[in-house]
């Protein structure tokens, strides 16, 4: 084969990804969800499939609820009083928002990153150490390998591999928000929540950050919410289009950035929207 | 009709309609340069002829222009979607329309070149085959203005007329060139004049096709009917002319 002809039946990364048949079983669905943040109803009866070891986008404008959904996902708002959450989200098929589902075991295997990194402010090695004690006991030649392949695995290793004793603290911001998916991946999740993780990031720590999750995705669920438009195109594989706690739109990501099938999709997503 | 709304920076509004201005008024200028070339030719207009090509010129310049928009709308406001589309096709109709212009402007030279010869036969059809051309064009070119899908699939269909019809003058020339030899110089200007003028009937369709895919994002999903026949007819005239030559 020639160059020319390899290049060009080169498949990319994510078609390549979409012709596996992995990602056809839902990971994660929200069921005729509601959620209220006291008697504001912020979600109405959103339907949606987060599909295995795929990227799954969710977008739209402030207050459309795309996060109050990514913070359902892991039951964060839990720790709030008078915000409830209503119908079902199941991982596996097992209902997420029973009771029961016990909050330690949610926590294994669905791991966020927010928006601004924050690092504990301890060494490199034992911001990811801390994270895997909590769950597992290791010893000290284990735990090295773990918090490697973790950091690794963040893509972060070949720049820290030499200063893990040193504080986080000093790490840029780039770097800073790598440690946190490398610390959430430590636990070996199944489920990645991204909450806009790249927007206090600078150019090429945001290709970095992509590049990662492309990577990632390879291994765990992804669903990353996002004010980039240009990146839920570039990085997902799915699209979720919410505005005012409804889903408006869900699709692949590549015909809901071309053909949109709603008019408020395409006029979101073409800045016509107001 | 179907024409988006305004998006939420001015701006970006101002630069499109700009590029679709541009189009607009390229359109036009290929329209007119092509009716002038075909009136030069009914009344053997040399002087008219030299305007029309010298006039081509300002078409390439225009289509230059479409382009530098077209670069810079895709780097500094990376349109998606509809917008995406506009563009897309906003540079694929210029490259037709300046094809449109140059096979107008072959129409004009060699309308120079056939009034250095005697004059043929009229052929009546010529006159009739530049009307419809123009006639397409000008459809097309107010179903892009209005983003109007189904004028521009009718103003498509249309296409097929003008093929057959191109079959014909080809037959008649054929047959002039028969009759008399002294004929064949006329006639073959004649017939790449034919020729010129059934390319920008395919073109025209190229643009119709490009407004669909504006409003639709998607192709045509027919198959256009080809009225042009003459491939064949060029096998048959040979064969007959090596069987007369055996006989």
């Amino acid at each position: 084969m020639s160059d020319l002809t390899f290049a060009m039946s080169a498949p990319t990364v994510s078609s390549a990804r979409r012709e596996t048949e992995v990602g056809k079983q839902p990971k994660m669905s929200a069921r005729s969800l509601d959620f209220f943040y006291d008697r504001f109803q912020a979600i109405k009866d959103v339907n949606l499939d987060i599909a295995e070891r795929r990227v799954t986008a969710l977008i739209g404008p402030s207050g459309c609820g795309k996060s109050t959904l990514l913070r359902i996902f892991n039951r964060i708002y839990s720790i709030y009083p008078n915000q409830r959450a209503e119908g079902e989200v199941l991982l596996d098929g097992e209902n997420i928002l029973d009771p029961k589902y016990s909050l330690n075991r949610l926590r294994s295997k669905v791991g966020m990153v927010f928006q601004k990194p924050v690092p504990f402010p301890m060494s490199i090695y034992e911001n990811i150490a801390y994270a895997i004690r909590h769950y597992e006991k290791l010893g000290k030649a284990e735990m090295d390998a773990r918090v490697e392949e973790a950091l690794r695995q963040g893509a972060l290793w070949d720049e820290v591999k030499d200063k893990l004793r040193q504080s986080a603290l000093g790490l840029s911001g780039g770097q800073q928000q790598r440690l946190c998916i490398a610390r959430a991946v430590a636990l070996k999740p199944q489920v990645l929540l991204l909450d806009e993780p790249t927007s206090a990031l600078d150019p090429i720590a945001t290709s970095k950050i992509e590049q990662l999750i492309a990577e990632l995705a390879d291994e765990f669920t992804i669903a990353i919410v996002t004010h980039n438009m240009q990146q839920a195109a570039r990085c997902s594989d799915f699209t979720a289009f919410m505005y005012l706690g409804e889903m408006i739109e869900f699709g692949e990501t590549e015909k809901l950035f071309t053909q949109p099938a709603k008019k408020q999709t395409e006029d979101y997503i073409t800045g016509r929207f107001g | 009709m179907s024409l988006p709304g305004e998006h939420i920076v001015k701006s970006y509004d101002e630069e499109l309609n700009r590029l679709t201005g541009e189009i607009q008024r390229m359109g036009n200028l290929a329209l007119v340069e092509l009716e002038a070339a075909i009136t030069a030719v009914i009344e053997r207009d040399s002087d008219a002829a030299e305007r029309i090509i010298a006039s081509d010129k300002a078409i390439d310049e225009l289509e230059n222009e479409i382009s530098q928009d077209v670069i810079r709308l895709l780097a500094l406001r990376q349109p998606i979607a509809r917008d995406l589309r506009e563009v897309l096709a906003a540079l694929r109709i210029s490259s037709d329309i300046e094809r449109i212009g140059d096979y107008a402007a072959n129409v004009a030279k060699r309308a120079l070149a056939l009034n250095r010869v005697d004059q043929v036969r009229p052929v009546i059809s010529m006159p009739r085959l530049g009307k419809i051309a123009s006639e397409i064009i000008s459809e097309v070119l107010l179903a892009y203005r209005d983003r109007d899908a189904d004028r521009a699939l009718l103003a498509w269909a249309r296409d097929e007329e003008l093929d057959a019809l191109y079959t014909g003058i080809f037959r008649e020339l054929l047959t002039y060139m028969m009759e008399d030899p002294r004929n064949i110089t006329a006639c073959t200007h004649l017939l790449f004049m034919a020729k010129n003028i059934e390319r920008i009937g395919d073109h025209a369709t190229n643009i119709a096709e490009n407004i669909y895919f504006i409003v639709h994002g998607t192709q045509i999903a027919q198959e256009r009917r080809k009225g042009d026949k003459t491939t064949s007819m060029v096998a048959k005239a040979a064969v007959t002319a090596s069987q007369e030559r055996r006989d």
